[in-house]
């Protein structure tokens, strides 16, 4: 039986009186790795932020393993030294070079020796294939190299659980690559991930599950043969056949 | 210009001691207007209401008055409510008091420009609020800032000359006795004019510098970007 990490359970949340999501409920079992797809503004990633408590959900519960972080008493800050998240726009901390973004969260949340921590950052710029420019600063790196380093940042800390947020969106496409690349590699060795990408080739083969979120809740859940090859509603099937369509798969979503 | 140079000349020492003065007056103003201004800034910036209203009020307060008023309400006015405060620990006060709240709007101003977004990947790797302010907003907010807030030491320079009128014997005091005592004001006044604007020009060579030095490659253009 697959150990639950994360369970998502009537989670809502609104701005005032428009609701982005509500009543979703998902599980992510450890080593799982979960596609999310929809249409822009249902809440992809609102939901990744209400994961990790970057925003506050207006109603249901979030666990970690067998912790519920949307208990009032819950540390956040230490939730998210669990939880990795990569941003669409990387924001890497500007002024520090490629190593330096690595470590910090050793050094200052872990409260690592620095020796350590530098070797432990320096293993992971080399897991994400950058070694070679840790002495570089963001404003240094292309796109992807900067997205790549981000990814770093988040596994340097260990987390029981990374969170994507659209991490190829902004890249120009001959960069997608490389992202998507240590991304499937991070799936193969077991990492569990919650991804938010339009990124369908990537979905198909690496998805464990894939969830089709549209208008603030879930409309359909399943592997990626049943969501491509066998939908249950009209609506994924369009979604499906649209977006793969615009990604030049033209195989996909028959 | 002979009897100017000899004017110059002997009363080369005071004018020395004078610029040794004034140089004390930035510096001390300068630096107590940081660490205050800094204070201010993350209070209006990341503070409570309460915080925040009481920074835009200091700032308000401070900038909208002139720093001759407070100077004299500090000398003159606080030893009514049983402070008295020696010349140059008033002349320190009003000029760091007053400095404070420029400098707070300059260091807001790039606060504001790096955005929320460097706040996000702070938090996102378990850093503190706090943390975050320390260890990412504000390394970069003090390097955006050094552009438009290097006016703040050239300017806080040229003011400390009203320090005089509390008898404060900086450059511009120096100026006024050598003008009493050869009865040539426009040799005196010029004599001192120069020395101020030797100290600006080396100022603000300074101030370039330290720009350069803190340059992060490629930092600039990020920081436009986000």
């Amino acid at each position: 039986m697959a150990k639950p990490i994360l369970t998502i359970k009537d989670l809502t949340k609104k701005y005032s009186d428009n609701v982005i999501f509500h009543d979703i409920n998902l599980t992510v079992n450890e080593g799982d790795t979960i596609v999310i797809i929809g249409p822009s503004g249902t809440g992809k990633s609102t939901l990744l932020r209400c994961i990790n408590l970057l925003t506050r959900a207006d109603g249901g519960q979030i666990w970690l393993d067998d912790q519920e972080i949307t208990a009032k008493h819950c540390d956040e800050d230490v939730v998210r030294q669990h939880i990795g998240m990569v941003f669409q726009n990387f924001l890497l901390f500007n002024h520090l070079t490629a190593l330096d973004n690595v470590m910090l969260g050793l050094t200052k949340v872990k409260h690592m020796k620095p020796e350590p921590a530098r070797e432990k950052a320096m293993q992971e710029l080399d897991r994400v294939g950058l070694s070679d420019r840790a002495g570089h600063y963001p404003g240094q790196l292309s796109g992807g190299q900067q997205q790549r380093v981000a990814i770093a940042r988040a596994l340097a800390m260990d987390p029981r659980i990374m969170l994507f947020d659209e991490p190829t969106s902004a890249l120009d496409p001959e960069l997608i690559g490389e992202v998507l690349e240590v991304m499937r590699k991070l799936a193969l060795e077991g990492m569990t991930m919650l991804v938010v990408t339009h990124e369908m080739g990537f979905a198909r083969e690496v998805a464990d599950r894939i969830v089709f979120l549209e208008k603030g809740s879930i409309v359909e859940e399943g592997t990626p043969e049943d969501l491509f090859y066998r939908p249950k509603h009209d609506r994924t099937r369009e979604f499906l056949w649209k977006i793969t369509e615009l990604y030049g798969k033209k195989d996909a979503g028959k | 210009m002979i009897k100017w140079l000899e004017l110059f000349q002997r009363f080369l020492p005071e004018f020395l001691k004078g610029t040794a003065v004034t140089l004390e007056l930035t510096a001390v103003g300068l630096l107590l207007g940081f660490v205050l201004g800094m204070l201010l800034a993350l209070a209006r910036c990341y503070g409570s209401k309460l915080l925040k209203t009481i920074a835009i009020g200091y700032i308000e307060i401070f900038r909208g008055t002139p720093l001759l008023v407070q100077l004299f309400l500090i000398y003159y006015g606080l030893p009514s409510l049983g402070l008295t405060l020696s010349q140059t620990l008033s002349a320190y006060l009003a000029l760091g008091l007053n400095s404070a709240a420029y400098q707070a709007e300059y260091l807001r101003g790039s606060i504001q420009a790096i955005g929320t977004s460097q706040m996000t990947a702070g938090r996102s790797i378990g850093l503190s609020r706090w943390q975050t302010i320390w260890y990412i907003i504000l390394p970069q907010a003090l390097r955006l800032m050094i552009p438009a807030w290097s006016n703040e030491p050239i300017s806080l320079l040229k003011t400390t000359a009203v320090v005089f009128l509390i008898a404060v014997q900086d450059l511009m005091a120096k100026a006024k006795r050598a003008a009493t005592a050869t009865y040539d004001p426009i040799g005196s006044y010029l004599a001192v004019a120069v020395i101020y604007l030797v100290m600006v020009f080396l100022l603000n060579w300074g101030l370039k510098f330290l720009e350069k030095k803190t340059r992060i490659p490629g930092f600039e253009m990020e920081a436009k970007k986000t």
